[in-house]
């Protein structure tokens, strides 16, 4: 009698383990890497794990999210926009080069370099699906033509400078906030972008086109999608998102002709860190912003460990190809 | 008649007891066969009764769920295709297994390259393949040397043949190795097939055409949903009783009754002397509320008369009437706008999102339809949500949940996903593409049913099929398709041997034997 | 059928069988237009003098033998965006390990293309083993090798002895050392493609993994070897630009876009990005089009950032030329 009151007990509890495990297999796993990692750091650096540090750590992953949520939408359809960083510089040394002559051109400047950032992502899109040249190949292409470009304007070397209103997106705060006292505007910023972006990914047609597209391009065109005019939206949203990214960066960090280096490789890594699926078919916005996150919160760690800041480098991309593998692994593609 | 036959030499290749599931589907159930020497063994059966299924486990390709394989009297099994490959057991496959940009010898000893020290001697790999393609008599045909995509279907074929030889097989598999052959290929092939009979090997036919196979194959294997029904001697049998044995029962309930004239409204579409790269002077006309069934042969035009309707293919001249007025189908979303909706035949490459829910799948048109920044639920989140199980249920599709991704359904309820889709559009035209290609027989007869529902709620019909049962089962009127045109127009209820003179073109231009 | 059908049918497909890249009507296309711009502007000066046209095919060379390998990985179905990184690994360590020490050269030699065997077997298991992406994949051992370097050497480190420089300065008889280093690996790599049974399984690994499976080829290996090659010639490659500048610095690699550019060198020559296809004579070509090119623009004085520009929207034009004729989406 007793043994047989036992069995189903230690049944449930088996079962309720398992539905358990069920669900924690669920979480994506950037969120517990995201938290082991701030919580390693905030250790290492008692000043991190304070208000002001945790504004000022998201004050500084920003751009990279507000860029990996631009890169979600490029993945997302199959493609890759590796021309991000490089409009990243464009913005900044052309911004200062239109500022050059004229300090109130602030904010005309801006809007030119949003200009520029639609006609970059309209031919990023106009060649992949027109001229049906592969992402890979059509936006390291377009990273070449915008770094030769923007050299080729400035003569080799950064000239004129950044006023004071075209930085006060990047480095300013709102001021006298209770509680917190003040609050970093790029934040602000992160958060505006990321509400409309995730409008547009989740709640719009758009939004679920692009994962179609990505998924199967032959069944989304005989179900009626216009697959180019979507792919084009697509790089256009990443190069806008590009330019964003630009000011806030130019704007925290002033002139530099290699602001923007290697940004391109990181906004890939943030979004398949948060679930992207190489070639298509799986994204998600959210997890691309932990995943911007975690990449900061790694290279923070690195720095606190004292590793020289080349090596980053090496450590993104042991987290690339580690993401990609793990990706790879769990998330087959069937047939 | 459905007894085995005895025989007395030594099976070359058994299976015994085979079972073989799928998610959702048993698609092998108890099967065992045998396979003798110098002999061609028929297996036949509807779509989806297993004989693929079964040839990919007789190959490796799939490892049984129980059973046994036995091969010139011994158990075997096979971990990768190369073992059995190895053992002397080939399949040339429907679709092809040659790289396009190599050369026929190249493409004969892939993998098995006479070579010293890892230099392949080239003299001596185009000296083997000529050898091999003399062997099989076609060596007037093929160059070693010609690159594979400047050969036609057929000739690919006879390389494949070719390789299989080479391989010194002693079992060799052909599955559907007549399905684009024109007539004399198909003569040519039958030829060589007897004289690799006298060579010894067994051959295991696959074919879908009845005349062929009575023509080469000595003994006719029937599988029927999964299981062996039996073998029977080609001499001792007539087409009939085969059909019967595939069928099980005389098409009973298969089929819904077929509609009635005057359940046929207006015309709703009409082409007029259309033309492309694939058709020519195609005239129609489609009625509100029937079935327009189009039968013809593999590569008859079939698939390219649903493409050109539908934009994906457009017709280059000739005009289009919609609802009475002349229309340009230029692309998929402008037909699906006027109301078209397409179920192509490869559900998994054409129809799905196999990565995606089964709710975005079924929404799929409909949100093309909207504009591309509108909300997803343009009608209210409530009336949203209430939309797809709706649609859910009139479709009979049976999941515990619509976030289910459709890779994880069994084709039965992936077709019913892509039916729905277009419901869902609220389409009046469905053009079907072999509608019920590889899904089970009860999926099979509710597909059919929701065609004829369809009918009563004014839509119109076209469905292509290569399944003459299934043409003349639910058509109210049949269009015969015979190279890249119509062939001919035939009423309802019209007999397979009636379809198949006009596809073959022995109606009335020639009156020859089929051969 | 009349046996006179039959020859002819034979003949077409023997002239099939020849293989004729569309690269070389660009190249002479390319020449043709370079031997014009050259009469117009500077009155026939440029192409008449062999300095500049040896210099052409100097330029050519770093690029040359490090697109022999991507074309390998390529024909594989493969990328190998890494290699501008090997090249400033192996530019950097050779000048470190010889310290202008003639008798250090062999042991620096072995060193580096020990490195590069390394590298190679990374890379291949990386996309074998654990099924990534290979452009992920060699992009993320790029930056692996880009961190490391970086975080190593800050600028120009030791420097090669005199007698090494010969290896990119010197000539026998009126022809460079070091293009006939490129002809020759050329030639190897058209006799391995073409004449060995690696050859023939790339290819077939390259056209169908699932073809290649059942005829049992062991495709892990196969496309792992590719990559191998591919950083063997990039260490070549490397190797030959520090000859040339005495001395290696940890941008060399990148700031000659090496990736890209032999990847597009390849694709012009004709090999499909897909894989399977195309072959080493294409590829010569198309590095051979970059370097008339390249020079046309510096006897015209086009200056250097616009000559980037000009170069990626050519990269993108020559990409597309191809691949818009494919009919097929691209992503």
């Amino acid at each position: 009698m007793t043994t047989s009151a036992k069995k189903p007990l230690s049944m449930q509890l088996t079962n309720m383990l398992i539905s358990v495990w069920n669900l924690i297999k669920r979480i994506p796993p950037v969120y517990p890497v995201f938290v082991v990692i701030m919580i390693a750091v905030g250790q290492l650096n008692p000043n991190f794990a304070t208000t002001d540090g945790i504004l000022l750590f998201l004050r500084r992953s920003s751009p990279l999210a507000i860029l990996a949520m631009g890169q979600v939408f490029v993945l997302a359809t199959g493609g890759f926009d590796l021309s991000q960083g490089s409009l990243v510089t464009l913005t900044i040394i052309g911004s200062s080069l239109i500022i050059y002559n004229n300090e109130s051109a602030g904010y005309t400047a801006i809007l030119i370099m949003l200009g520029i950032g639609i006609i970059v992502g309209l031919v990023n899109g106009f060649v992949v699906s027109f001229l049906k040249v592969p992402s890979l190949i059509a936006t390291l292409g377009m990273l070449l033509l915008i770094k030769g470009g923007g050299l080729y304007w400035t003569g080799g070397a950064p000239k004129g400078y950044l006023t004071e209103n075209w930085r006060y997106f990047g480095r300013s705060y709102i001021e006298n906030i209770p509680v917190i006292g003040r609050f970093p505007l790029a934040v602000i910023i992160l958060v505006i972008v990321g509400v409309i972006m995730s409008i547009l990914f989740y709640k719009t047609n758009l939004g679920k086109q692009v994962l179609a597209i990505g998924d199967n391009a032959r069944t989304s065109q005989l179900s009626g999608i216009r697959v180019k005019l979507v792919r084009m939206i697509a790089f256009l949203i990443s190069a806008i998102l590009a330019v964003v990214a630009g000011v806030l960066i130019g704007g925290y960090g002033g002139v530099s002709i290699v602001a923007g280096d290697g940004l391109e490789m990181q906004s890939v890594s943030a979004a398949v860190i948060g679930g992207a699926l190489l070639l298509g078919g799986r994204g998600s916005l959210i997890g691309a912003v932990f995943g911007a996150l975690t990449l900061e919160a790694i290279f923070s760690l690195l720095n606190l460990l004292g590793l020289p800041k080349p090596f980053r480098d090496a450590v993104q991309g042991l987290i690339i190809i580690g993401a990609v593998a793990y990706a790879s692994i769990t998330s087959r593609r069937r047939d | 008649m459905t007894s085995e036959v005895k025989t007395n030499n030594v099976p070359t290749m058994e299976v015994r007891n085979i079972d073989k599931s799928f998610p959702g589907v048993k698609a092998l159930d108890d099967v065992s066969v045998k396979f003798y020497p110098g002999e061609v063994n028929a297996v036949v059966g509807e779509n989806g009764a297993g004989k693929s299924t079964l040839m990919k486990v007789m190959v490796g390709a799939y490892k049984q769920d129980r059973g046994t394989i036995h091969f010139q009297e011994e158990t075997v099994s096979f971990n990768h295709p190369i073992d059995a490959q190895k053992m002397g057991i080939s399949i040339i496959y429907q679709e092809f297994n040659l790289l396009p940009e190599r050369t026929v010898a190249q493409n004969i000893f892939l993998g098995r390259e006479p070579s010293t020290l890892g230099v392949v001697n080239v003299r001596q790999l185009n000296k083997r393949a000529e050898a091999v393609l003399t062997e099989i008599g076609v060596e007037s045909m093929i160059l070693p040397t010609a690159m594979a995509s400047s050969l036609s279907v057929a000739e690919q074929q006879l390389v494949e043949i070719a390789k299989a030889i080479s391989l010194d097989a002693k079992v060799l598999i052909m599955d559907e190795p007549t399905a684009s052959l024109t007539s004399t290929e198909v003569q040519l092939l039958s030829d060589l097939i007897s004289r690799l009979k006298e060579k010894g090997l067994a051959i295991i036919f696959i074919s879908h055409r009845l005349a062929e196979v009575f023509e080469v194959a000595e003994k006719i294997t029937v599988l029927k949903d999964g299981q062996y029904v039996g073998t029977a001697k080609t001499q001792e049998v007539t087409p009939e009783d085969i059909v019967y044995m595939m069928v099980g029962r005389v098409l009973d309930h298969y089929f819904p009754p077929l509609g009635s004239t005057e359940d046929f409204g207006d015309v709703i579409l009409r082409v007029e002397d259309g033309s492309n790269d694939f058709l020519s002077s195609i005239n129609l006309e489609l009625r509100k509320g029937e079935v327009l069934g189009i039968a013809g042969l593999q590569g008859s035009g079939r698939t390219e008369l649903a493409q050109a309707l539908f934009g994906a293919e457009p017709f280059k001249s000739g005009s289009v009437e919609l609802h009475g007025k002349t229309v340009s189908i230029k692309n998929p979303s402008w037909a699906i706008k006027q109301g078209l909706g397409f179920v192509t035949e490869d559900r998994k490459s054409e129809g799905l999102l196999l990565m995606q829910p089964i709710r975005d799948n079924i929404l799929l048109a409909l949100r093309s339809l909207q504009p591309l920044f509108g909300w997803i639920h343009p009608e209210g989140i409530r009336e949203s949500r209430k939309l797809v199980p709706t649609l859910g249920e009139q479709v009979d599709i049976r999941v515990d949940s619509y976030s289910k991704e459709v890779q994880d359904l069994s084709g039965g309820n992936q077709q019913k996903v892509v039916l729905s889709k277009w419901l869902a559009s609220k389409a009046e035209i469905f053009i079907f593409d072999e509608p019920t290609r590889g899904i089970d027989v009860e999926s099979k007869a509710s597909v059919h049913d929701l065609i004829r529902e369809l009918t009563l709620q004014e839509v119109a019909v076209i469905m292509i099929s290569s399944e003459l049962p299934e043409i003349i089962g639910m058509s109210d009127r049949i269009i015969v398709m015979r190279d890249g045109t119509i062939g001919g127009e035939l009423p309802a209820e019209a007999s397979e041997a009636e379809i198949m003179l006009v596809a073959t073109g022995q109606d009335n231009s020639n009156s020859a034997e089929p051969s | 059928m009349t046996t006179g059908t039959i020859s002819v049918k034979n003949l077409k497909q023997a002239v099939q069988a020849i293989h004729i890249p569309p690269v070389y009507y660009f190249l002479v296309i390319i020449t043709l237009v370079g031997v014009t711009l050259d009469q117009v502007f500077a009155s026939g000066n440029i192409l008449s003098n062999p300095t500049i046209m040896t210099n052409i095919l100097v330029r050519s060379v770093a690029l040359g033998i490090v697109a022999v390998g991507q074309s390998f990985v390529m024909i594989g179905a493969a990328i190998d965006l890494s290699v501008a990184f090997t090249i400033s690994l192996t530019a950097v360590l050779t000048s470190q390990l010889m310290q202008g020490d003639p008798a250090r050269v062999p042991m620096a030699i072995l060193i580096v293309f020990g490195i590069g065997i390394v590298i190679g077997v990374t890379n291949g298991l990386i996309v074998t083993k654990l099924n990534v992406n290979p452009f992920i994949a060699t992009l993320g051992t790029g930056l692996i090798i880009k961190g490391i370097l970086n975080g190593t050497f800050a600028n120009y480190k030791g420097s090669v002895p005199k007698s090494f420089q010969s290896f990119g300065y010197d000539s026998l008889g009126p022809i460079p050392i070091s293009v006939l280093v490129l002809l020759v690996v050329v030639i190897i790599g058209w006799f391995i493609l073409s004449r060995t049974k690696f050859g023939a399984h790339l290819y077939g690994v390259g056209g169908s993994r699932e073809i290649g499976r059942l005829s049992g080829l062991r495709t892990a290996r196969i496309v792992t070897g590719a990559f191998i090659i591919s950083s063997i010639t990039a260490v070549l490659s490397g190797l030959f630009i520090v000859s040339r500048l005495g001395s290696g610095a940890p941008w060399v690699g990148p700031d000659g876009v090496y990736d890209l550019e032999s990847v597009a060198a390849t694709v012009i020559g004709g090999t499909a990005l897909a894989g399977g296809r195309g072959g080493v004579f294409g590829t010569l070509a198309g590095v051979l089009m970059f370097g008339m090119i390249d020079t046309v623009f510096n006897q015209l004085g086009v200056d250097t950032y616009l000559k980037t520009v000009l170069r990626g929207a050519l990269i993108i034009l020559a990409v597309a030329s191809y691949s818009i004729r494919s009919g097929r989406e691209a992503a």
